[in-house]
């Protein structure tokens, strides 16, 4: 018996955002991040049957858009030209020297941890608001995520202000919770 | 002078400290939560750990779909689903 059963009713509910906050930091543009998660899902779709049920739903869809977020770089990429690296020096004698130091410094390693910390902190987010009720977990996200205001919040899901605040309470102590036992400790 | 009137429940508390978060607050509710985390441990605690999540999800730039977006992407899926079913 698989460990993981497959259900694609569920598919866009439930891993849509994780997809998208995984694409959007890749692509940098919202229409082709929907694209690739579409693609990913129509992909998914047509080789259910290659599913065993030993990873998860969830991570066999994110090796599906890895595939599809690769295959976009390799379109763009056969239109760009080659990027020149120019290594300027500082010809100047009271620098001499210096140059060793401005090399070993490479501010691109502090940003590359910086993402991956980010990447996996949007993970724990993410696994965080799946243990959350459906209603609480659309509400935080329109609410912190997104930034609607409480008034549209209140007319796209009909409910009252009163109503949100409390399922924002609500959502904000659990999460609070979830993220102090799996990424604060 | 009523002791409600500046004097608030914790409950009442851990809500303003909500809308704190998202800028909703009126300043006479800001100044009953600070009233209130004069002498509360537990109105306090709720504070910093509703401050460290909103300082949490800020650093981590996360997002997520727009209601429309997640509309759109719902009916596209819908229509390949119900071919894939019918063509089965």
């Amino acid at each position: 018996m698989p460990k993981h059963q497959i259900n694609p009713n569920n598919w866009v509910k439930s891993y849509s955002d994780y997809l998208f906050n995984y694409t959007i930091t890749r692509v940098n543009s919202r229409e082709i991040a929907q694209d690739l998660i579409s693609e990913t899902f129509l992909a998914g779709l047509k080789s259910m049957k290659n599913f065993k049920g030993e990873a998860s739903e969830r991570t066999w869809l994110i090796s599906i858009l890895k595939r599809k977020i690769i295959d976009h770089y390799r379109k763009i990429n056969s239109n760009k030209g080659k990027a020149e690296v120019r290594m300027s020096y500082n010809s100047d004698t009271d620098t001499e020297g210096d140059w060793l130091e401005e090399r070993v410094a490479d501010a691109s390693d502090k940003t590359a941890e910086d993402h991956l910390v980010n990447s996996e902190l949007g993970d724990a987010i993410y696994d965080c608001l799946g243990k959350l009720p459906e209603k609480q977990a659309d509400v935080f996200k329109m609410k912190t995520i997104l930034g609607y205001d409480t008034e549209t919040i209140c007319n796209d899901l009909d409910i009252t202000a009163s109503n949100l605040w409390v399922i924002i309470h609500r959502a904000r102590t659990a999460l609070a919770e979830c993220m102090e036992d799996n990424w604060y400790k | 002078m009523k002791k409600s009137f500046l004097f608030i429940s914790c409950d009442e508390a851990k809500h303003i400290c909500d809308k704190v978060q998202y800028d909703e607050a009126s300043s006479w509710e800001q100044f009953k939560l600070r009233l209130r985390l004069m002498y509360c441990h537990i109105t306090k605690k709720y504070s910093n750990k509703n401050k460290k999540l909103s300082e949490t999800i800020e650093k981590s730039k996360v997002q997520c779909l727009k209601t429309e977006e997640l509309k759109k992407l719902q009916s596209q899926f819908d229509k390949e689903l119900a071919k894939q079913q019918q063509d089965q």
